[in-house]
């Protein structure tokens, strides 16, 4: 190294006489070179790449979520016609004296009816107090269910969770279809409880409220499991050995130290129960007795039956907002916590 | 410390109550009678016998899988033994759950509720024997002013650093003041420098309470430091259990030898055996090796002559005697440690020999260097002979 004289190569070089001043330019400011353009073309795409990719989803929700809901909202100010569609159209340009007048009419009757006639509210609140009570009892069987699985031995898990995910590969309809011939008074639920001579004559159970809470608890089931399990897997083990350790009785321990921790979890998953519960159709409708009321249902029968399109939107639009309410609630309390459960 | 003398927690000290594991009189507060514990056909624990005594600092020290953090949770009553008892303070614990133990313990990842401050943490163990809100706060306050965390009671576990979070760790453990407290690898996740501020903080908690400790660890010089007594494990049974001094200076076996500090082995043959005395011919050192302290052996049987690289003496010139104990060779390498230097020294025979040397003068005037011939040697006391 020492025997070598120091030869710095030029770090920039200098123009000559005989360069152009276009040269020089392109030389010295990568602006203008063929690099320099490439350059800040990445650039750009670096920085509209992010802003890309962010877009893509909204545009998405955009196209199948908010132009569908605006449809929706449009048609719920809607007067119901007999025509195809069944609807009047909400701007019309009206002639009159000669001048043309672009008008929106706005008509509110489809809301006032949903307060007015009792039908509607007592399907709302029929549906709320049906799916609040059914998201209940599915809470009930997935926190054991969870509880099991998050303790199982390492590689049962994933056969467990199969298990669970299973019945989503038939058909929701047939699965509730099954049901019928599961609860039906000569049904197997009854020949079998007849055949063990635990009851002489068989029990009703379909067409009642009970055969809907058995199927919003079986279908809805994996939606409040997952969520659950997921916080109950991650969790440091020891954290409820160290509860007991502190002379906590384990019941106690799972409560206060394993469900308040998983409590995000246990709100998401029944969050996921509710609000689908709640505007439910095909159980009802399937399981249910003509006396099941539920919003879903009526939705369904204003559509369809009454051809009443207007109506039906507003019922949707009602029910809609109705459900974001828990949902606003449960994601300003998950803001406020902040990293607080993220760091465990 | 890469070649730890006698600590000083171990030194005849006044304040250490007389060793209560010599005296037959003492009864122990945790007896560990033939505890055997398998987990589907694997035997984590295999018959371990042992007694603790109250006031100890007493390490379970192994490798990794040896039985140790198994032997801890079978006195925090997580796991139920397969075969034996486990007495504490005279009470039989099989049968006895976790929750009503007179055992706390503080977890390898300090499982500190993460919804809960530090204040409620730590008070968590008095809470649920529904002591007075106003005594928790009270006796809560005297823990975190004990392990100096008395302003950071409102903040909750992420907002902590890995030391303070070890802190409320033991703050919580502690504050039901049990008969018996255990750690497991209570230091682990802490960096060297906090490592060794926080032993000697222990071991002053531990002395100041007057409370029983059991660690498990993996650090040699962690058990070291804090411990009365070390019980070595490997493969679920103890292999030796005595004072780090007795482990470090009379090790029972090459594995105990070899898992504590660094040692020099020769292989060879007894060729006398007294009372006080044996004396071992190793082809690997081309000496005879001889050693002040008797064992039970005949002559021609197989041994192990095992020599902590700290007691052997370096120097380019002979000692005056050279029949014993000595062994020529040359420098191949030299570990500089600042305080000490470590010589690799290759014998005539291809055996290599470490020696550490206190670096007491600076390292230009160094005497011996790469490639020097060297003398090493020994006295008497400063090997000991193995069968196994």
């Amino acid at each position: 190294m020492s025997g070598q004289p120091a030869q710095t190569p030029a770090p920039y070089v200098s123009p000559g006489p005989q360069t152009t001043a276009f040269e020089v330019l392109e030389r010295t400011t990568p602006a203008f070179s063929f690099y320099g353009v490439l350059a800040r073309f990445v650039q750009w795409l670096e920085r509209s790449g992010r802003t890309l990719v962010i877009a893509l989803p909204f545009l998405w929700l955009g196209l199948f979520f908010l132009a569908p809901f605006l449809i929706v909202l449009k048609l719920s100010f809607s007067e119901t016609v007999l025509a195809v569609p069944p609807y009047a159209p909400l701007v019309a340009w009206l002639e009159e004296n000669g001048l043309s007048y672009l008008t929106v009419r706005l008509n509110l009757s489809n809301y006032l009816l949903l307060f007015e006639d009792s039908l509607y509210v007592r399907a709302f609140l029929n549906s709320l107090r049906i799916s609040a009570v059914a998201t209940f009892l599915t809470l009930c069987v997935a926190l054991p269910l969870a509880n099991a699985m998050s303790r199982a031995p390492e590689r049962w898990r994933a056969l467990l969770l199969m298990m669970v995910i299973l019945p989503f590969w038939t058909s929701f309809l047939i699965r509730v279809y099954a049901w019928i011939g599961i609860l039906k008074p000569e049904g197997i639920l009854n020949a079998v409880l007849i055949g063990l001579g635990v009851i002489s004559e068989p029990l009703t159970i379909l067409n009642t409220d009970i055969a809907v809470y058995i199927g919003i608890v079986y279908s809805y089931l994996p939606f409040m499991v997952l969520p659950i399990y997921a916080s109950f897997e991650k969790m440091d083990p020891s954290l409820i050995e160290a509860a007991v350790d502190l002379g906590s009785p384990p019941i106690k321990a799972f409560w206060t130290i394993t469900v308040r921790i998983a409590l995000p979890g246990i709100i998401a998953g029944c969050l996921l129960v509710f609000i689908p519960a709640a505007g439910e159709f095909v159980i009802p409708d399937l399981l249910g007795g003509s006396e099941t009321l539920m919003i879903g249902r009526t939705l369904w029968l204003e559509f369809f039956n009454n051809r009443d399109w207007p109506l039906a939107s507003a019922v949707a639009i009602v029910l809609l907002a109705a459900l974001t309410v828990p949902i606003v609630l449960f994601q300003r309390h998950q803001a406020r916590r902040g990293g607080a459960d993220g760091a465990s | 410390m890469t070649a730890p003398d006698l600590p000083a927690a171990l030194a005849p000290d006044a304040r250490l109550p007389a060793e209560p594991w010599n005296d037959p009189k003492a009864t122990p507060l945790i007896k560990i009678r033939n505890v055997i514990k398998r987990f589907d056909g694997f035997v984590a624990v295999d018959d371990v016998w042992l007694d603790i005594y109250k006031g100890e600092f007493f390490s379970l020290l192994g490798p990794s899988g040896c039985g140790k953090t198994t032997l801890l949770r079978l006195l925090a009553g997580f796991e139920q033994p397969t075969s034996g008892t486990i007495e504490i303070d005279g009470v039989d614990m099989a049968g006895v759950p976790p929750h009503r133990r007179p055992v706390n313990m503080m977890f390898q990842s300090y499982a500190l509720f993460p919804h809960m401050t530090v204040e409620q943490n730590v008070g968590f163990g008095l809470k649920q024997e529904h002591v007075s809100r106003r005594e928790i706060s009270r006796r809560v306050g005297e823990m975190l002013e004990l392990v100096q965390l008395a302003d950071l009671g409102r903040r909750r576990p992420h907002q902590l650093s890995g030391g303070q979070k070890q802190r409320v760790a033991l703050a919580r453990a502690l504050i039901k003041r049990p008969k018996l407290l255990l750690l497991d690898e209570p230091l682990g996740a802490l960096d060297r420098r906090l490592r060794e501020q926080t032993q000697f903080e222990l071991v002053n908690i531990q002395e100041t309470l007057g409370l029983t400790f059991i660690i498990v660890t993996h650090d040699q010089d962690e058990a070291m430091t804090v411990s009365t007594r070390i019980a070595i494990m490997d493969r679920g049974r103890t292999v030796q259990v005595g004072t780090p001094g007795e482990i470090y200076e009379y090790p029972n076996s090459l594995y105990v030898a070899g898992f504590v500090g660094d040692v020099n082995v020769f292989e060879g043959r007894v060729v006398e055996a007294g009372k006080d005395h044996v004396t071992v011919r190793s082809p690997e050192s081309g000496c005879d090796i001889y050693t002040d302290r008797g064992i039970d052996a005949v002559p021609g049987q197989e041994a192990y002559a095992a020599i902590r690289p700290e007691k052997i003496e370096i120097g380019k010139a002979p000692p005056a005697d050279a029949r014993f104990n000595c062994v020529t060779g040359r420098v191949f390498d030299i570990a500089y440690l600042g305080s000490l230097s470590t010589y690799h020294v290759r014998l005539a025979t291809g055996e290599v020999v470490k020696v550490s040397a206190a670096n007491r003068s600076r390292l230009v005037e160094r005497p011996i260097t790469w490639e020097d011939q060297v003398w090493l040697w020994w006295p008497p006391s400063a090997s000991v002979v193995l069968l196994s």
